[in-house]
């Protein structure tokens, strides 16, 4: 063959090649905001792309259970790791005494199929269930290993909150094991660590998996009358994945049973205490098990917090963005909203009423709260966090815009018409100017309180800088928190001094003060 | 020109503002409605540009009734000059000027030229005050640029509610002799409401004093002088007639 020859046939090899390669399948991993789920998350989302051919879009740190498992049953997510006994207790409602692991795993399979066409796969192997612990000197001192040598000793109990009150926790387990609580006092559970290392307590509950076991050197006592339901980690997939996707049940197939409790507590450690990023992590332990070819590096988040900001400054730019897309278009929306809504009702007192005290009830509903109510309207992402945003920032616009309007004197609406100016020419001549500064004022505030509350956007899945400051709060990492409250406050700072700008530039150059 | 036929008025809340007003101003002549506060001036001011509507009775222009006529064509063709001016205070003098004529849709080089014209014909330099606002001009001059204003689109009617109330004596007689000299020139037909019996009878060719809604008394200024009809309206202009004398 001629030169010529090879070149054509190579282009025609290209573009044959281009007709017949489909996109890769596009698949959605979900995980809850802590460092176990977001572990197991990256493990899925990598072995779909290794070896399911499959591009891969990460949702990690959606607020919980029900944000999560709402997502997948809309198809806002294919796959997210869930734990047997949460889907038995949370998700079922089921509150008889559990059997063993397999017939737990049997019974959620089961009930999930059939009531909402979602798939158990095989479990990963390890099962997080509630443990209580001690420090193994004040175990060894007493002569405890299990939760049945808890009946003698009088024992000072510092226990998390949640676990006081829910019937599988304290109350049942006092039933149980016939504790013996010299002193039980409700704590903050990462604080309970602190207080066992200093003696302060003897005994605090916490999680088999939890790194901080492995960080404090802590015994976990051993459940041996299985008080506790078995919470089997598995990954819960929607049954469409499998026929839209069908090598992603293989590709899910290759993890089960390849972490034991143990495994898991290093992997965590691996993020919490050795301060390095989950995709890493999980990477370098895809490559143990010889399921990747994928070099990890061994970066480690920074220690200090000049470090994490340096460290982050790309992601911190993207994250600003997204951050000023979620507000910019939350405030246009209120503006759009709010201000023709404001003129509408400022002659009419009641209509003014009843229109603000819409928009002060929304302003009430805790933000969170908020982003919780539009999951189910708009499903996890960005539409949401927009849709709650604009919410929020409608009642400064309304009411600025209303008490502007009627703060214009009315003398000159009456020269006004006198003159023989049309309601339209009022409003556009003498109206809205006059009211100007004030409604820019609530545009001000709308646009303040939505770059503040726009972090907390993060929880339902639409980034932004609230980001960092989920994953640095389920990791305990202050820096890598500060790496997104920084940069949230100066962007508040920062919209605040541009937007007083715009008030002063459009206030009439009348009505400024010489 | 201007003719009111029984016209009544009665406030939402049962005030009766005017009882049966019956009362002509002839066109290219100064009317002033003349009385203490609350006796129905303003009233029957804002009836004629549809400010207010009659409750009885009809108000006609030229013989029309000006219910039936569109309320903003017929404010646009009527002045209308307010206390302490009523500057929009967003607005440049000049702007203030060219309030109407924009809304007229006249051209920028139409609306600047009048303005300007209309700046020296009230007295004020355009180059040092065209620019201003509201804010930096004294009493006077804003008064200058409201009845400037009011002149813009040259209409007929020239409808002016206590315009050289709140100046300052000096003020306001310079600004009543210059207005005076320039109604002479124009000719419009001006309905001027005063509480002030010194600026009705200097401005006006005739004076309606009116109390408690009703007309007291109609005539040019010497018929008053000579013959008061009631003995509140020789009260009324005695009290203030002397301090001019």
């Amino acid at each position: 063959m001629t030169g010529r020859a090879v070149g054509t046939f190579a282009v025609l090899a290209v573009f044959a090649a281009a007709a017949v390669a489909q996109p890769p399948p596009r698949i959605v991993v979900g995980a809850k905001k802590f460092t176990e789920n977001a572990l197991l998350a990256e493990l899925m989302a990598q072995v779909l792309e290794t070896h399911a051919g499959a591009a891969v879009e990460r949702r990690l740190n959606l607020a919980g259970t029900q944000v999560c498992f709402d997502a997948l049953r809309r198809g806002d997510i294919d796959v997210y790791a869930e734990y047997t006994g949460t889907g038995l207790r949370t998700i079922l409602g089921d509150e008889r005494p559990p059997g063993p692991p397999a017939a737990v795993f049997a019974a959620v399979s089961d009930a999930f199929r059939d009531r909402w066409e979602l798939v158990w796969l095989a479990p990963f192997g390890f099962d997080n269930t509630y443990v209580l612990m001690m420090t193994p000197a004040r175990a060894a001192a007493l002569g405890v290993t299990r939760l049945s040598d808890l009946a003698a000793p009088p024992l000072r109990y510092g226990m998390s909150h949640e676990f006081l009150e829910r019937p599988d926790g304290m109350p049942g387990l006092r039933h149980a094991y016939a504790l013996n609580e010299a002193r039980t006092v409700g704590m903050e559970h990462d604080l309970t660590y602190q207080a066992l290392a200093d003696g302060a307590i003897d005994i605090a509950d916490g999680y088999s998996t939890d790194a901080k076991i492995l960080a404090f050197g802590l015994l976990p006592l051993t459940d041996d009358r299985r008080f506790f339901p078995p919470y089997e980690a598995a990954p819960l997939a929607r049954a469409d994945l499998f026929t839209r996707v069908p090598r992603a049940a293989a590709a899910l197939r290759l993890l089960a049973g390849r972490l034991d409790a143990a495994t898991m507590r290093r992997l965590n450690f691996a993020v919490e205490g050795d301060r390095r990023a989950p995709a890493e992590v999980a990477t370098a332990f895809l490559r143990e098990l010889g399921l990747s070819t994928r070099e990890a590096t061994a970066e480690r988040r920074a220690t200090t917090l000049a470090g994490t900001l340096w460290q982050r400054r790309g992601e911190t730019l993207r994250l600003t963005g997204q951050h000023l897309l979620l507000t910019g278009a939350a405030v246009l929306a209120a503006v759009g909203i709010g201000l023709p809504l404001g003129i509408a009702v400022s002659r009419r007192p009641r209509l003014a009423a009843l229109a603000l005290a819409g928009a002060g009830v929304l302003q009430t509903i805790p933000s969170i709260a908020l982003l919780a109510f539009m999951l189910p309207l708009f499903g996890i992402g960005v539409a949401p966090a927009i849709a709650a945003l604009f919410l929020y920032g409608l009642l400064p616009i309304l009411r600025n815009t209303v008490a502007g309007l009627r703060s214009v004197d009315a003398q000159l609406i009456e020269v006004g018409r006198g003159l023989g100016m049309s309601a339209g020419d009022l409003l556009r001549r003498v109206e809205l100017p006059l009211a100007a500064p004030v409604i820019l004022a609530g545009v001000r505030t709308a646009a303040v309180i939505t770059v503040g509350t726009a972090t907390l956007a993060a929880f339902i899945g639409a980034g932004g800088l609230g980001d960092p400051i989920v994953t640095g709060l389920s990791v305990s990492d202050v820096n890598l928190i500060l790496s997104g409250a920084l940069p949230a406050a100066a962007l508040a700072v920062t919209v605040d001094l541009v937007l007083h700008g715009v008030e002063r530039w459009a206030t009439p150059r009348g009505l400024r003060d010489p | 020109m201007i003719a009111f036929e029984a016209v009544r008025k009665v406030f939402g809340d049962g005030h009766v503002a005017l009882h049966a007003l019956t009362l002509t101003v002839r066109a290219g002549s100064t009317l002033a409605l003349l009385g203490p506060s609350g006796c129905g001036k303003t009233t029957t001011l804002k009836l004629i540009n549809r400010l207010l509507t009659p409750t009885a009775g009809c108000v006609r222009l030229a013989g029309r009734d000006i219910a039936d006529l569109d309320p903003i064509a017929l404010r646009r063709g009527m002045g209308w000059v307010v206390q302490e001016a009523g500057l929009f205070p967003h607005l440049t003098a000049r702007a203030n000027v060219e309030v109407v004529p924009r809304l007229l849709g006249w051209t920028a080089g139409r609306r600047r030229a009048r303005a300007e014209a209309l700046l020296a014909l009230v007295g004020l330099d355009a180059t040092a005050y065209a620019e201003r606002y509201p804010a930096q001009l004294s009493g006077g001059q804003r008064q200058r640029v409201g009845l400037a204003r009011a002149l813009a689109a040259d209409p007929a009617v020239l409808l002016m509610d206590e315009p050289f109330g709140a100046l300052d004596p000096p003020t306001r007689r310079r600004l009543q002799d210059e207005f005076r000299a320039l109604q002479a020139r124009l000719g419009k037909t001006v309905v001027l409401v005063t509480h002030d019996v010194e600026e009705a009878f200097l401005l006006a060719d005739h004076v309606a004093v009116l109390h408690d809604g009703r007309l007291e008394q109609y005539g040019t200024p010497a018929d008053l002088r000579a013959a008061p009809a009631s003995p509140f309206v020789a009260e009324f202009l005695g009290g203030r007639a002397v301090a001019r004398a």
